[in-house]
């Protein structure tokens, strides 16, 4: 069972008394506040940067929910994309098939990946460790496959253009900035955080984290493992095609490397980067890895594999809870010594 | 109709002994030190590299250069194992699944960066190319090679882990590690030999394998699916669970394309779903 780097990613470092009574605390503090100020400070700070931008928001939305299953239910996903293509195949479908408005295709993809992610879950719940690597990688693969094979709905290799955009509620349309599709993004993104927050520090959230501990205790405990293991799988599912129908409508396109492979190893890079089971993590990764491939596009992208693969290991090997258990890490040392 | 059978089916064998032997290391090390090692199909591709390399630059006939590439690799494997492996050992399996996810997206990059992105050739000695015509069917000459060579190195693992103190410590280690360790068996020099061994044979599939399974640096990531299954299917640390799964896979696989090959890779999923449907154990019984 996956206990140990879940041991010591898992808690969230609070003030002590937090860690005395062990329950999770609701209450917003200053640093999260300061932090949800950022993305509408950046709308006017960097004006020409906005589509990266919404980039950004949209695949911390993916790695929130790989960062709902893998950091908080222990469960690793090679094949997380499945969901996200899922998502945005069917909204740039709905969308180039007459149906412009965003936020049915946005409720559309998300429900479209939810319904898919169930018979998976099934199927990935019933497993051990390597049963569930190798459904998910395989299910992703699969994907891929179907959607390579599916042309006439899909595209095949060349994806799916000719994509309507509607207008957002009506009134707003998709501007050539990025304007629309980063206020878009954002508020797709915060209120669907809000909503991972509450849940990660709601019973169900809880008996999440007991169950990553301790599988058989938690049974023991007359949890039904399997079926909040499955609820999760699900929501998480929903997540991602909320995240892929977002960037199918705000970039028009959608082509099967959104189903990919390296799309399954990205997000688990960017959840690594930022540190698993912390939310913020999932953020703050997805910044620092699109930057990061953006800062470094003029070089050959073979190189920027390697350095990814570098960086993988790096953290494993060094840095383990990423970006966000160092600052904790480094929070708690100057807590001390003051 | 029997005839396209029969050959289907021989066709199947080769491609499932060649999964065994690419495999059977990973099996070996996943129940032996109970580690997730993603980065194992890249060891074959090291295998297949190395191969081309020393018949291209050396001009070693394609036979002699087996042995090397074997040797080669098991010692890359031994360094990886002393150097990197091993600080994971007591780690839990997503930092394992991270760390050769990392490893093997190096590997990729690397062997882009000196060999380039396409698909290496090989060219295979006289006396292995051509059909062989026995009882009204087709046999390539080449996949009758592959399928000896696997049953001789089926039997030699064989007679290893059976009849020798060498195998009868990694059995032990299996089974378990801390009486193992307890008895005096040095559990660490086990592990090196056997992920050297592993990783070495490996690296033998990988050199055989370029005429079947192709060779490009995307081969770690394209058949890290198929390895894995061998493994779950045969359930890790059984050495006969893994062939009886790689051929299982290997003839379905071969079917699935020569019969319907509009279904694609889609055979090869679905029996894994159905496969870990009803033997989430694998087939061996034996926890994964």
């Amino acid at each position: 069972m996956m206990t140990r780097p879940a041991a010591e990613a898992g808690e969230p470092a609070g003030p002590p008394r937090n860690r005395l009574s062990g329950l999770p605390d609701d209450r917003w503090s200053v640093r999260e506040a300061i932090f949800w100020t950022i993305p509408p400070l950046c709308y006017f700070a960097f004006p020409g940067y906005l589509m990266l931008g919404s980039q950004i928001l949209i695949a911390g939305l993916f790695a929130l929910s790989l960062d709902l299953i893998m950091g908080y239910a222990g469960i690793v996903s090679l094949g997380q994309a499945a969901f996200f293509g899922t998502g945005a195949y069917t909204a740039g479908w709905l969308a180039s098939h007459g149906w412009p408005d965003p936020l049915s295709g946005l409720l559309a993809g998300s429900a479209a990946a939810a319904v898919v992610g169930l018979p998976i879950g099934f199927l990935v719940v019933r497993g051990r460790d390597l049963g569930r690597l190798i459904v998910t990688l395989g299910v992703g693969m699969l994907f891929f496959e179907a959607a390579n094979k599916a042309a006439s709905v899909t595209g095949g290799v060349d994806g799916l253009s000719g994509m309507e955009a509607g207008r957002l509620f009506g009134l707003f349309d998709f501007d050539l900035f990025g304007r629309t599709a980063y206020l878009y993004s954002l508020g797709v993104l915060f209120p669907l955080f809000l909503g991972c927050r509450r849940l990660v520090r709601s019973p169900f959230g809880l008996s999440l984290r007991g169950i990553r501990e301790n599988a058989t205790r938690m049974a023991a405990l007359g949890a039904p493992v399997r079926r909040r293991l499955i609820g999760i799988f699900v929501i998480a599912a929903a997540l991602a095609g909320a995240a892929g129908a977002l960037l199918a409508q705000t970039t028009r396109f959608v082509g099967p490397d959104s189903l990919g492979f390296s799309r399954s190893a990205e997000v688990l890079i960017m959840l690594v980067l930022g540190g698993a089971g912390r939310l913020y993590g999932a953020l703050v990764g997805a910044a620092l890895f699109l930057l990061a491939q953006d800062v470094l596009a003029g070089f050959d992208p073979l190189y920027w594999q390697f350095w990814l693969g570098l960086m993988l290991v790096g953290v494993v090997l060094h840095a383990r809870g990423g970006v966000m258990g160092g600052c904790e890490l480094l929070a708690e040392r100057l807590g001390r010594h003051r | 109709m029997l005839g396209s059978f029969l050959g289907v089916l021989f066709d199947g064998v080769a491609y499932g002994s060649l999964l065994f032997l690419i495999s059977v290391g990973l099996s070996v090390t996943m129940g032996l030190m109970n580690f997730v090692n993603l980065a194992h199909g890249a060891f074959a591709m090291i295998g297949g590299y190395l191969c081309v390399l020393l018949m291209s630059r050396l001009d070693m006939p394609f036979l002699a250069t087996l042995p090397v590439v074997f040797l080669a690799v098991a010692l890359i494997g031994a360094a990886l194992e002393r150097t990197l492996y091993r600080r994971l050992h007591r780690a839990g399996h997503l930092d394992q699944v991270l760390f050769s996810i990392g490893l093997t997206l190096m590997a990729v990059a690397a062997a882009t960066y000196v060999w380039g992105p396409g698909q290496q050739p090989v060219r295979l000695p006289g006396f292995l190319r051509g059909q062989m015509h026995v009882a009204g069917v087709d046999l390539g000459i080449y996949r009758l090679f592959l399928i000896g060579l696997v049953v001789a190195a089926t039997l030699a693992l064989q007679f290893l882990m059976t009849k020798t103190r060498f195998g009868a410590r990694i059995r032990a280690s299996v089974d378990n590690q801390a009486a193992a360790a307890g008895l005096g068996i040095p559990v660490d020099q086990v592990f090196v030999l056997t992920f050297a061994l592993g990783a070495g044979l490996a690296g033998l599939g990988g050199a055989v394998g370029i005429d079947v399974l192709g060779l490009d640096p995307t081969f770690p990531i394209k058949y890290m699916v198929y390895f894995l299954l061998v493994v779950a299917v045969g359930g890790a640390g059984s050495i006969k669970g893994s062939l009886l799964a790689a051929l299982l896979l290997g003839i379905f696989d071969v079917a699935g394309k020569y019969y319907v090959p509009e279904a694609g890779a889609f055979i090869i999923y679905g029996l894994m779903l159905v496969l870990l449907l009803f033997f989430p154990d694998g087939l061996s019984g034996k926890k994964a």
